[in-house]
């Protein structure tokens, strides 16, 4: 029956994929349908997409998943522009990475959201305050996981690249920038992932307009089906996104594919 | 006029946890002549590894140093070529660029690059894989790309750590031939380090035999078998009284390296 490590064929594996969401769809309906829960606390998927309906037609709800999903790449590139190659020259030069490392391993620990505040004092409410969320809860991850990248790049590789006449600067941009690039594309992946949470914690607080702004509205008109699509609304847009970076990276690295 | 000349070289490892430094090397010199083949024998744990790679500049000696035509070595640098024992072709180059790599380096022209990769995929027989890369290719192609982009830069001297290694019988039989082609054909300086007697016979015009640890030449001896060698030659009585010396000396040097615990 089940053996460990045994490839699934494909065709089995979207039906599998596909039986999950089906089989928590159906839960939710039975339980919300069914009359198992109060309908303040969970709306049932009917009344869930009509509140969807009517958020994208009547409220332009379209533009506020516009401005979430700008803030959300918006705070990443500009994450991801200084964090990477800062992470590059930490892992490739020790020294750097002696002078930054103590504490960007403390700042990373640093709740983003615990910033809000600040940064409204510092930014007011406008979209610098949301993109500074942003940056600061993945720049911290982003340095981090790229200067271990680069760091553990193979050293027989080093090696063979010095006999064959390389420099320092060789080096790095002809070794452990290509060597490291699969696995830097895979974090920022998973960061990107992580910069959805904050833009929706920083939308909850002082803001006029995106999801989270949303979902913080609905909450006090007791609209959970509002709340719920909104939420979906994230996770599709989380799955689409993740889906096309992977595409992108299986493009742009060929030769890391086992 | 020797371009090879190790001098006097000795290397210690300082001790693990407060425990003795290991003395890899005793204070050994070698002399490689012009267009020698002289193959480095000796039991594993020797240190013969350690010896190369200080010649290579990888590692540095405790004492003594390593000269290149009259030159004292520094650090790595792509007069010395080396072909490694491990797999160390760039994943993400293809056969033709790992080959250009250390021509790329030097700042030469990419069609100029592509010529001379050219040149050398046909030396080891790879046409036809020059668009593949390194993890579509069996051990026995990747150790043969990894030659041919040793050559390409066209070192002083070819350094090779046990670079067949790896690879079947077989496979490694016929890397010897082709190495042992290249090498009649271009007469480069080699240095060969292996543990097989055979394949430093059948390769080697000089085999140098190795002490356990801490290592240090023992015994030089010249091969004297005629040129173009044919892969019959290992059937022969004079190839078989070398493998009888040689056999003799390593086992000696085997024997204490089982009882030192290596």
């Amino acid at each position: 029956m089940l053996k460990p490590l045994v490839p699934v064929s494909r065709a089995a594996k979207i039906a599998l994929g596909v039986a999950f969401f089906a089989l928590f769809f159906l839960v939710w309906c039975a339980a919300t349908l069914g009359g198992f829960v109060n309908r303040t606390f969970l709306a049932d998927p009917i009344t869930m997409l009509s509140s969807g309906w009517t958020l994208l037609v009547v409220h332009g709800f379209y533009e506020d998943i516009g401005v979430t999903v700008w803030r959300v790449f918006g705070g990443f590139a500009i994450a991801s522009a200084f964090g990477v190659p800062l992470g590059m020259l930490m892992g490739a030069y020790k020294p750097i990475e002696a002078f930054f490392e103590p504490f960007i391993s403390f700042a990373r620990y640093l709740p983003a959201s615990a910033f809000i505040p600040l940064l409204i004092l510092w930014a007011g409410i406008g979209e610098a305050q949301k993109l500074m969320v942003i940056v600061i809860g993945c720049f911290f991850q982003i340095v981090l996981m790229v200067a271990v990248t680069v760091g553990s790049t193979r050293r027989d590789l080093v090696e063979a690249a010095y006999t064959l006449g390389a420099r320092a600067g060789g080096i790095v941009r002809r070794v452990l920038v290509p060597s490291s690039a699969p696995d830097i594309a895979e974090t920022l992946r998973l960061v990107l992932g992580w910069a959805w949470t904050y833009v929706i914690v920083a939308e909850l607080i002082g803001a006029s307009s995106g999801i989270g702004h949303m979902i913080t509205d609905s909450q006090a008109l007791l609209d959970t089906g509002q709340i719920i699509f909104g939420i979906v609304v994230i996770g599709v847009i989380g799955l689409v996104s993740d889906y096309l970076f992977k595409m992108v990276n299986r493009r742009l690295f060929p030769w890391s594919l086992a | 006029m020797p371009t090879l000349s190790i001098e006097e070289l000795s290397r210690t490892f300082p001790g693990v946890r407060g425990g003795p430094p290991t003395r890899a090397i005793e204070p050994t010199s070698l002399r490689v002549a012009d267009n020698d083949f002289l193959c480095l024998l000796g039991p594993s744990g020797c240190g013969k590894s350690t010896l190369l790679r200080m010649v290579a500049g990888l590692d540095h000696p405790t004492t003594g140093r390593v000269l290149l035509d009259g030159e004292p070595v520094a650090g790595p640098g792509a007069d010395r070529g080396m072909v490694f024992q491990s797999y160390t072709l760039f994943p993400w180059l293809t056969v033709e660029e790992n080959i250009g790599f250390g021509l790329r380096e030097q700042g030469r022209a990419a069609a100029e690059r592509r010529r001379i990769a050219a040149h050398y995929i046909e030396r080891v027989g790879l046409q036809g894989f020059e668009r593949h890369y390194p993890r579509m290719l069996s051990g026995g192609m990747q150790q043969r790309t990894a030659l041919a982009r040793a050559l390409a830069n066209d070192p002083k001297v070819l350094l090779l750590d046990e670079p067949f290694g790896a690879l079947d019988n077989q496979t490694r039989a016929l890397m010897q031939e082709l190495l042992l082609g290249i090498w009649e054909a271009d007469r480069k300086t080699v240095l060969f380090v292996t543990h097989d007697i055979d394949e430093a016979i059948f390769m080697a015009n000089r085999v140098a035999v190795m002490t356990a640890r801490p290592g240090r030449v023992k015994s030089d001896i010249a091969i004297d078998l005629p040129h173009p060698r044919h892969y019959t030659v290992k059937t022969s009585p004079e190839f078989s009284a070398y493998k009888a010396r040689l056999t003799e000396e390593i086992r000696i040097e085997s024997i204490r390296a089982v009882e030192m615990g290596a």
